[in-house]
């Protein structure tokens, strides 16, 4: 067998930009309608809380492992943000060309690649203050406590941002990983490529609006908050 | 009943020849009556003989197939002889292809950097102990669907249009685009070449290769002929991950391979 004169390390990266990024999208699939679950009412939100502390497993509740998660998570996202960043044009001269490129070409899965430079970017910011806060205050999630924080301590605006950029860069990642590796291809790869971008349009469209109603309700239950026990249930 | 009255259309071409000393590059304008049936090829030998002797532009099968006359046609690649004037808007811009080497006004040197892809990626069999044999002894046989699969890949007219439209190859010169990577996998089907997936790794196992690519499918989109790009670079990727990864793979520890530089 011949030998493998070139570096094996261009492969690995590649594969995992691509696997970081693949359960990072999947993560967000799951949070954005978990966090969702406040549109049921605030039980719903309580009890899914205490799902993700272990109460059921274990008759009692244990945020570290929401803690846990979060190192998990931000594992993730600190891999991909640094295998990604290899591909975000460095200088102006190169972030011109491209744009240049971009304007004059007017192809669609061209500037969504820009898309997902912009929101990535973002990401690097809003992402990092996100994640870090559920690490060390998991107990700081509920229906009350969440409202609290999105309200009192003025988290709306950074959710607001976070909510856009995180739905379209899962989506459009999503859309764009299958591609990249050839899943899903059928028969015809062309006529595929038209229903997942269907279906990614339509994820980004169900999903901002189940963000923004979530997000509207955590609002408008920290409007309210003066009257309501803020601390969680004693269980 | 009159007929309806041909569009008067608007060509708009960027003009520059960096072999004229003073010459800056600069918009033309000609006015065209449409005709029936009327391709850009029609439009520019109109320009040509009627209004401009001087404008330069390349063409030779005028039937979609030599790839001489790639040019961006509102912003986007493709061959001016396949593009009906009915398909477009009265105002037609149209402008060298970018990324080659310009000759002068819409006629650029495609042929040059696809000689030295060609070269780079030695898109050719690789065929050692039958090489050797003599000229006359008798192809073997090959599965027709095989044949037809190969066939499909080598459509390729090297026109350059996946070139301008791809998104990588403005950020990195030395990527070897959507035609290159066509190439390897046209050749890792043919049973004939005895290149193994190693030694296609050496070729286009980087940035430079399959994992420069950012799936933009910007070749995909514009190519002319309309060749499965997308599929067979994903395939490519997949194969190259695999081999990459495969530690049945021996790595060579020869030093001078690490920091070696891709030729240009």
């Amino acid at each position: 067998m011949s030998k493998l004169h070139h570096s094996r390390v261009p492969a690995y990266l590649d594969f995992t930009q691509s696997l970081t990024g693949l359960l990072l999208a999947l993560f967000i699939v799951g949070h954005i309608i978990f966090e969702g679950s406040i549109l049921l009412g605030p039980d719903a939100m309580e009890k899914m809380t205490l799902f993700f502390e272990g109460y059921y497993l274990f008759g009692e509740r244990h945020p570290i492992i929401v803690t846990f998660l979060a190192i998990v998570i931000s594992i993730l996202f600190v891999v991909h943000a640094a295998l990604a960043v290899r591909k975000i044009p460095s200088t102006w001269q190169q972030y011109r060309t491209f744009r240049n490129h971009m304007r004059r070409f007017g192809h669609e899965d061209t500037s969504l690649w820009m898309v997902q430079v912009v929101t990535g970017f973002a990401m690097f910011f809003l992402g990092s203050v996100h994640i870090y806060m559920m690490m060390v205050n998991p107990e700081k999630i509920g229906p009350y406590l969440s409202a609290q924080r999105v309200v009192e301590g003025w988290m709306w605006p950074l959710y607001l941002v976070l909510l856009f950029c995180v739905v379209l860069h899962a989506f459009i990642g999503l859309y764009r990983l299958a591609l990249k590796w050839g899943w899903f291809e059928g028969k015809n790869y062309r006529r595929s490529r038209k229903i997942m971008k269907r279906i990614m349009r339509a994820a980004i469209a169900v999903y901002i609006l189940i963000g923004l109603a979530s997000l509207g309700t955590y609002v408008s239950i920290g409007l309210n908050l003066e009257n309501t026990p803020v601390e969680k249930a004693e269980r | 009943m009159s007929e309806p009255k041909p569009r008067k259309l608007k060509i708009n071409i960027l003009r520059y020849d960096p072999h004229v000393v003073g010459d800056e590059p600069h918009i033309d304008t000609f006015e065209i009556e449409e005709a029936p049936g009327m391709t850009l090829f029609i439009v520019l030998n109109d320009i040509r003989e009627h209004h401009d002797a001087s404008l330069k532009f390349d063409f030779v099968c005028r039937a979609g197939i030599c790839g001489s006359c790639g040019m961006l046609i509102n912003g986007k690649p493709g061959l001016a002889c396949s593009t009906l004037t009915s398909k477009l808007p009265e105002e037609i811009n149209l402008a060298p292809l970018p990324f080659f080497e310009l000759i002068g006004d819409l006629s650029v040197y495609n042929g040059k950097w696809m000689r030295g892809m060609n070269e780079r990626l030695e898109t050719w069999i690789h065929h050692k102990e039958k090489e050797l044999r003599s000229i006359n002894r008798i192809e073997e046989p090959m599965d027709p669907d095989l044949a037809e699969e190969i066939y499909e890949l080598d459509r390729c007219i090297e026109c350059g249009c996946c070139v301008a439209g791809c998104g990588t190859i403005q950020m990195n010169e030395n990527f070897v685009g959507a035609v290159g990577l066509n190439k390897i996998a046209r050749y890792k089907l043919d049973p004939r070449d005895e290149r193994t997936d190693a030694d296609y790794y050496e070729l286009i196992g980087d940035e430079n290769g399959v994992f420069g690519c950012m799936t933009l499918l910007g070749c995909e989109d514009v190519c002319p002929k309309k060749l499965p790009l997308q599929s067979k670079i994903a395939y490519l990727r997949r194969q190259m991950v695999k081999t990459g990864l495969n530690e049945n793979v021996t790595k060579c520890n020869c030093l001078q391979h690490e920091e070696k530089m891709p030729e240009h």
